[in-house]
């Protein structure tokens, strides 16, 4: 004659031990994942170790000796890369996000730019890669370049900085635009004047992540043909000897952009692909290189949301 | 007249911003014109039947033979082992971090599995190929070969995590804290509003976050290419070398083959094929994701 029903067994001790199980695998996975970076950093560190040198640093790529072989001319070639492509897709990408947040109306072809924009963060990077080939390096002919180069990046991190601006001028408050609006500026002024400086930390950490991911994007360098053996920089050839007067560096400067490049990710790829494992640890090497400027980038954004953050509160 | 001046200057600037947000169509144009422009000229002397249902795929060694199938099955094989690895772990990190994680555990894990995210994917290559098997896989199965889709799968599945991970993360979140309550007010326990009541209601936020990281997998390169071979073939054994479709475009543009050729346009049509696979996986995820925007408005 019990009062509970004889279809409801609550078992609540078997219920909660189950919980706690559930708690623990999800924790260890979780766990688990993380544990993963520090055995990818651990395994990569522990190989690159010995050949982690300055000489690493300053010498030139060699496909013969491995002793004397270093990424100099990749970390250029990188440098270089990655400005021009700073250049080309910060303004434009802050452009289209500033049109689509603070200009465009919600229509049919503001919607189209949106979902067209969503859909081009998804394509992969070799297809990039292929457009890059098909229209910079043939169609334009600026040949296997660092222009064909970083316009292809540019093409591919758009997108990231896109997303990544649109959401940051979200956040600003409508109360700012309004302000701004009733003291009688125009939508320029005020998007310059206060809503620009309002979103700029959420901005400069999108562009730094997205920049970031340009640095190691390996497979659309592979399409435009950056080359894996380079030992030269960018505009090297020229770099000791060039004419000292405007003219003299501006030659300096057009011959580097045309040059042909390599850079990090390229070189990596290139000794990872060998077979003889002296050339696999001056892949680590240059990974951990690689990894240390990403992280340092990283931290950066990372600081710079934190700022943000500690401001608003 | 600065009032015109200033409408004038307005007017361009709109102009200008209006211009930066039409390159991302005229970049999907210019996508779309190369590939299958490029893909027509391989179309013109392979038929589309030979491609999309050939089982033999040698375009750089006589007999040639251009049928897609191998390089789907590279690409398909390394793509469900990534899943089968990301899917669970990165579903049970959301669970936790969302549902049990205290705030300080949270803030401590969100950066950790970015840094993860960021890694680039020529590192995760790296690591497959001398890390993953010579220590882990070539331990456990001896025959396993240097090239093998299974360090790829394990690696690209690595990497995927973070991406399922926050996306999930996110959709658990948006549930309502109102629903839970009303579970424990039931008196669920924790794993049951977790699982019965939070999960199914974040379930298309969650389909959305697995179709991205498919995805992703599925157009992911380096370390398919460094670590998975170059041997296309129909075949469903992890341990032995594969090609991915991937894999096969950077094989090519690495070599020395003539622009023109019959064998540099195949780069064009799988280009196209892989394409077309990724933005068809994209879009639905949209359409998934859109829905469950709509939800708990």
């Amino acid at each position: 004659m019990s009062a509970v029903p004889a279809m409801f067994v609550p078992r609540l001790n078997r219920r909660r031990r189950l919980g706690r199980i559930f708690a623990t695998v999800c924790l260890l996975l979780t766990l688990g994942a993380m544990a993963m970076l520090l055995l990818l950093l651990g395994a990569i560190t522990r190989e690159a170790w010995p050949w982690l040198t300055t000489r690493f640093l300053a010498n030139m790529p060699s496909t013969l000796n491995p002793e004397t072989a270093g990424m100099n001319s990749a970390i250029w070639g990188t440098l270089w890369l990655i400005s021009f492509t700073a250049l080309f897709s910060i303004p434009a990408g802050v452009g289209a996000a500033v049109y689509l947040e603070e200009y465009a109306g919600d229509n049919r072809f503001t919607r189209f730019i949106k979902l067209n924009i969503a859909n081009l963060a998804g394509v992969p990077s070799i297809v990039y890669g292929i457009l890059g080939l098909a229209l910079f390096v043939r169609w334009l002919r600026f040949d296997r370049s660092v222009i064909s180069g970083a316009l292809t990046m540019s093409l591919l991190i758009l997108p990231v900085i896109i997303i990544a601006t649109r959401e940051a001028l979200a956040a600003v408050p409508n109360s700012i635009r309004q302000a701004a609006f009733a003291l009688g500026a125009t939508r320029w002024q005020t998007v310059r004047h206060h809503v620009l400086p309002a979103a700029l930390p959420g901005i400069l950490t999108g562009v730094i992540l997205a920049l970031s991911r340009a640095i190691g994007e390996t497979a659309p360098l592979i399409m435009i043909g950056a080359l894996t053996y380079v030992a030269f920089t960018p505009g090297g050839s020229l770099l000791h000897d060039y004419d000292h007067s405007a003219g003299g560096v501006w030659q300096w400067f057009t011959t580097a952009i045309n040059d042909q490049f390599t850079a990090m990710p390229i070189q990596i790829y290139d000794w990872a692909s060998r077979p003889q494992t002296e050339f696999h640890g001056l892949a680590a090497a240059g990974i951990v290189v690689l990894l240390g400027i990403l992280l340092l980038m990283n931290a950066t954004a990372t600081g710079l949301r934190a700022w943000q953050q500690r401001k608003k509160t | 007249m600065p009032g015109m001046f200033r409408k004038a200057k307005e007017s361009t600037i709109h102009l200008l911003l209006l211009l930066c947000a039409l390159i991302s169509i005229v970049t999907t144009a210019g996508i779309i014109w190369v590939l299958f422009s490029r893909s027509a000229g391989f179309f013109a002397e392979v038929s589309l039947a030979d491609f999309f249902l050939g089982t033999r795929w040698t375009p750089l060694l006589e007999p040639r033979h251009f049928g897609v199938l191998p390089l789907v099955n590279g690409t398909v094989l390394v793509a469900a082992g990534a899943l089968l690895i990301a899917v669970p772990v990165g579903l049970a990190t959301a669970i936790f971090l969302s549902e049990y994680a205290p705030p300080w555990f949270r803030q401590i894990a969100k950066p950790v599995l970015e840094v993860l995210a960021g890694v680039p994917t020529i590192v995760y290559g790296f690591f497959a190929l001398t890390f993953v098997t010579p220590q882990v896989l070539q331990r456990i199965w001896p025959q396993t070969e240097i090239f093998n889709a299974a360090s790829a799968s394990i690696v690209v599945g690595i990497m995927i995590i973070p991406t399922i991970c926050s996306l999930c993360d996110d959709a658990l979140r948006a549930v309502p804290r109102s629903l839970r309550e009303a579970g424990y007010a039931l008196s669920a326990t924790k794993l049951e509003v977790s699982t019965r009541i939070v999960l199914p209601g974040a379930l298309s936020g969650v389909v959305a976050a697995v179709l991205l990281a498919l995805a992703r997998a599925i157009g992911e390169t380096m370390a398919v290419t460094l670590a998975a071979g170059m041997t296309p073939r129909m075949m469903l054994n992890p341990l032995q070398s594969i090609q991915a479709m991937t894999g096969y475009i950077v094989q090519v543009s690495l070599g020395d083959t003539p622009a023109g050729t019959i064998e540099y346009k195949t780069i064009f049509a799988v280009g196209a094929t892989l394409f077309l696979i990724t933005l068809g996986i994209n879009l639905i995820a949209q359409r998934v994701l859109s829905r469950f925007r709509e939800a708990y408005e």
